[in-house]
């Protein structure tokens, strides 16, 4: 199984790779959440992959002989949570980004680093 | 006496409790900022008792859920963890009263629950003994910063918010995986656990990788060369109150979290060393050249915060115990005097107008204090005697003259000269020139107006000088704080043998 999950991870990031490289801001967002997801498979390929039984110890046992490893799956549902909450934020933001700047293209975001902003006030600096 | 549990949960409790405080009296401004301004005070008792228990160099340790020690998350305070908790404490409380009386946050009942929640993320990153708690905290802090970058709302908060969020999002992520790695690679989280496993790993190749992954992520957090980027795109568009708390914790939590893996987790080999002493170079040198190019305040500081990440880095890359005490030092020096120089920008702003230096000038004759009051950090900052920056910058690149790095000495040195420059700047530009045409008169608030912008100011100018004049219990202090550093065995015994708590 693991071949197989980590060639999903690889195609996952270096798809999500692409599209953080493009300068649109919407195709930033889809990049981020393939990388996330492509974090949260690593996570659980790293707990290994092995036994599917529930690891549930029962009667006088103490400790669990062969089982799935439940700590990766409580560190990625705690990632989900929160790449989801960082993922509505970042759509909400670009939204109103759009909204007030009517552009996607972060090569154009000029809005906060204007070329000549330190030499506004003294025209004959301005050009150079 | 309070029990360790109860120590090592105050400081957490009390943002939280701001948080919830102030976001149910979102619609009672004036109650707001008195309810937030408690709940600093409470965070600035507890980091304070939090120290007294640790400052004669015990370390102490708890564990949440009944877990014993690799199992639950621990939480832990030495001495770096207890002073960076007290700073982030002095910040809190000195940060709400300069909000007290300024007009940029008024109306923004965002600004408390975020402001609170920010507090909350850096202190629990300062005190998790978790990996990936870390993380976790990282992320709290994160989406409050989102947040208050651009409570304004303007074009440029959100031209920047756009970039400082998908740069930091990716960085994470970044930091996740390198997380996942390391718990591929050693089977456990807990960093005291992971310091007794990852010397064991045979695959050395295996420990290199992900020691260089995790530098990559904190070192964005820090915002090191070449990875600084989003700081000086970002930064400037806020407000002051925010601005300042932004400049004074942020970076320092991704300084903090490199001072912490690479002393405990991560065994720190030549080569290592030698690329991490680098970085800090040229950090050092890109910072202090790009703020020599500007001139707006905001940016000209902002550009500095990157500086001087680079002499915090240095204690990292010479790794003796006296050059990590020069980091130690160097990050509470440099968190006071940062935030104070700021916070006098914005009043800078207020006075005249303008964070344009071309703009505006005189401020000398119009507002003495203010010009007193910015000599004071702004010397500091350049490394001048006798303030706090000249016994953090000495305890920097002494250690680095007896390893005989005597690039990162010379590099310290010359950045200091030119620190120095920056400062005479912002001093010659908006203090001494007389303004070069009769200002736009800006909004004028009465003198009282101004008073608690100006005890904020007074507050972080007089425990700067007081670093300065009387620097023995401070160096002591940060000498025992690389002791422990140094000595990683103290850490994790504190860790795995501490009694879990049990109510």
């Amino acid at each position: 199984m693991e071949p197989l999950y980590i060639v999903a991870i690889g195609v996952m990031a270096g798809a999500a790779a692409y599209l953080l490289m493009s300068r649109n801001v919407l195709r930033m967002v889809l990049g981020l959440l393939l990388l996330g997801n492509a974090a949260n498979l690593t996570i659980f390929v790293a707990g290994r992959l092995g036994s599917s039984l529930p690891p549930l110890i029962t009667g006088d046992q103490t400790t669990i002989a062969i089982s799935a490893n439940p700590l990766p799956q409580a560190l990625i549902l705690t990632a989900i949570v929160i790449s989801f909450s960082l993922v509505a934020f970042t759509v909400v933001l670009l939204h109103k980004a759009h909204q007030r700047l009517h552009i996607v293209d972060t090569e154009e975001m000029r809005e906060a680093e204007l070329v000549n902003l330190d030499t506004a006030g003294e025209p004959s600096e301005a050009k150079q | 006496m309070m029990s360790t549990h109860v120590l090592l949960t105050i400081p957490i409790a009390a943002p939280l409790v701001g948080l919830a405080l102030t976001t149910l009296l979102w619609r009672m401004p004036r109650l707001q900022r008195l309810a937030s301004l408690a709940a600093s005070f409470v965070f600035l008792w507890s980091a304070v008792t939090l120290l007294c228990a640790t400052i004669d160099g015990t370390i102490l340790a708890t564990q949440f859920g009944s877990w014993e020690a690799p199992f639950g998350i621990s939480f832990v305070a030495d001495n770096l963890t207890s002073a960076m908790v007290l700073i982030t404490a002095i910040m809190a409380v000195v940060i709400a009263i300069y909000q007290l009386t300024d007009p940029e946050e008024n109306g923004h009942p965002m600004f408390h629950p975020l402001y609170h929640g920010l507090l909350l993320g850096v202190t629990g990153a300062f005190m998790t003994g978790d990996i990936f708690n870390m993380y976790v905290w990282f992320e709290i802090m994160l989406i409050s910063s989102f947040g208050l970058l651009v409570l304004g709302g303007t074009k440029e908060q959100l031209d920047a918010g756009v970039k400082y969020v998908m740069l930091n999002l990716v960085m994470t992520t970044i930091f996740l995986v390198a997380v996942a790695f390391l718990y591929g690679a050693t089977g456990t989280l807990n960093m005291a656990d992971l310091a007794d496993r990852v010397p064991n790993i045979e695959n050395a190749g295996l420990v290199t990788t992900l020691a260089v992954l995790f530098l990559l992520a904190f070192a964005s957090k820090a915002a090191l060369f070449p990875l600084f980027f989003w700081l000086p795109a970002s930064y400037h568009t806020a407000s002051t109150p925010v601005l300042a708390i932004f400049a004074a914790l942020l970076t320092k939590v991704g300084v903090y979290a490199i001072v912490r893996c690479f002393t405990l987790i991560f065994p720190v080999t030549e080569g290592l060393t030698t690329i991490i002493g680098i970085i800090a170079a040229l950090t050092m040198i890109t910072g202090v050249l790009g703020a020599a190019s500007h001139f707006d305040i905001r940016k000209i500081l902002s550009f500095h915060i990157i500086s001087q990440i680079g002499y915090m880095l240095v204690g990292v890359a010479i790794a003796t115990p006296l050059a990590l005490s020069g980091s130690v030092l160097y990050i509470v020096h440099h968190i006071i005097v940062k935030a104070n120089l700021f916070l006098i920008g914005g009043v800078i702003k207020r006075k005249s107008g303008s964070y344009q230096l071309k703009r505006i000038g005189g401020l000398h004759r119009t507002a003495p204090f203010l010009a007193i009051m910015f000599c004071i950090p702004a010397l500091s900052l350049a490394g001048l005697p006798p303030l706090s920056g000249f016994w953090a910058k000495y305890l920097v690149i002494k250690p680095s003259l007896d390893a005989g790095s005597w690039y990162l000495a010379a590099t310290a040195l010359i950045v200091g000269v030119l620190t120095l420059y920056s400062m005479l700047k912002i001093w010659n530009e908006a203090f001494w020139k007389t303004p070069a045409k009769p200002a736009s008169p800006p909004v004028q608030g009465s003198n009282s107006s101004f008073a608690a912008q100006y005890v904020a100011i007074s507050t972080l100018s007089a425990i700067t000088l007081c670093i300065g004049l009387n620097p023995e219990p401070f160096v002591a202090f940060s000498v025992e704080a690389a002791d422990q550093l140094t000595d990683s065995s103290r850490y994790i015994n504190a860790v795995l043998e501490s009694p879990y708590a049990r109510d």
